[in-house]
């Protein structure tokens, strides 16, 4: 079994910089090129965490306009984009915390200690499982299991399988450690196999699905 | 190895970042231990099932009406000054 191709390519830091630094002189078509590359990333992100489209499209604003604010703050070294989706998912996180102010949301919270990592469903998947119901179907089933996640690990799991960031990345965006990223993107891709089994478990024979 | 060091291990396995000891020494467990080969295998389609759905597109219009506020927003603020944001 070979590791998982990852399809998601960032640019190249150069040109980014290039960019950066326009927009740092007061060039706002290069700021609008930054925001251009990456407010679909962002939403994306912000979507995921709020579980909110109006929340989202929020998060696209407020980010791009903190760092158009801060843009002579940004440090050089670390790339632009890792920056953007660090203001990005703190302006999430206080958009959930309003929302939903009976409990906490923070990306330090508490995480159940290691015995609760052992997978208990180990039954089989259907060999094709994404075909077993259609794409907007899927898309519920996908969207519902993701909402279940605490937002610590709905966070890391969208940074790292679905945005593509690397492991590092992850952690200097999320201002986590690289072991504490690992773990828990372990337990969130565990809980959600866990949870997708439910629907994309096998099925005996003569239910027309195999 | 036992199923629990499979486990602490998947993630760097399914990332592709283990030395060649750990990953031969996983891919031999995974070769008779059914159980671990399940959850390396639905782990994996977890992952690229969220990787290809990617839900939350931005339409078009919804991405230019944003964009331009956005500039819009960067423009008023670069008029008042830095202390606006």
């Amino acid at each position: 079994m070979s590791a998982i191709e990852n399809k998601v390519v960032a640019p190249p830091v150069t040109e980014e910089l290039a960019l950066v630094q326009a927009a740092k002189r007061g060039d706002d078509s290069a700021f609008e090129e930054l925001v251009r590359r990456y407010d679909r990333n962002v939403f994306r992100i912000a979507q995921h965490i709020t579980q909110n489209r109006e929340d989202a499209e929020d998060v696209v604003q407020e980010a791009f306009l903190k760092a158009y604010g801060n843009l002579a703050q940004f440090q050089e070294q670390s790339k632009f984009y890792t920056w953007l989706v660090r203001i990005a998912v703190n302006e999430a996180l206080m958009k959930l915390r309003r929302r939903k102010p009976e409990r906490t949301v923070s990306l330090d919270e508490e995480i159940k200690t290691e015995d609760d990592s052992l997978p208990r469903e180990i039954a089989d998947w259907s060999p094709n499982p994404e075909q077993l119901y259609n794409q907007s179907e899927l898309r519920e089933i996908l969207s519902k299991t993701i909402q279940g996640l605490p937002p610590g690990f709905r966070t890391v799991f969208v940074l790292r399988d679905v945005e593509g960031l690397s492991t590092e990345e992850t952690a200097s965006a999320l201002e986590l450690s690289v072991p504490a990223v690992k773990s828990r993107l372990l337990r969130a891709r565990l809980q959600l196999r866990e949870r997708l089994g439910r629907y994309f478990q096998k099925r005996e024979s003569g239910d027309g699905n195999q | 190895m036992k199923c629990s060091d499979f486990l602490q291990e998947l993630t760097n396995y399914l990332d592709g970042v283990l030395d060649e000891n750990t990953k031969t020494e996983l891919e031999n467990h995974l070769s008779w231990c059914h159980n671990c080969y399940v959850v390396c295998d639905t782990t994996k389609k977890t992952i690229q099932i969220y990787r290809d759905s990617l839900p939350y597109e931005l339409p078009d219009d919804l991405r230019s009406r944003l964009r331009s506020a956005i500039m819009t927003k960067c423009q008023q603020h670069k008029k008042r000054g830095p202390q606006s944001v």
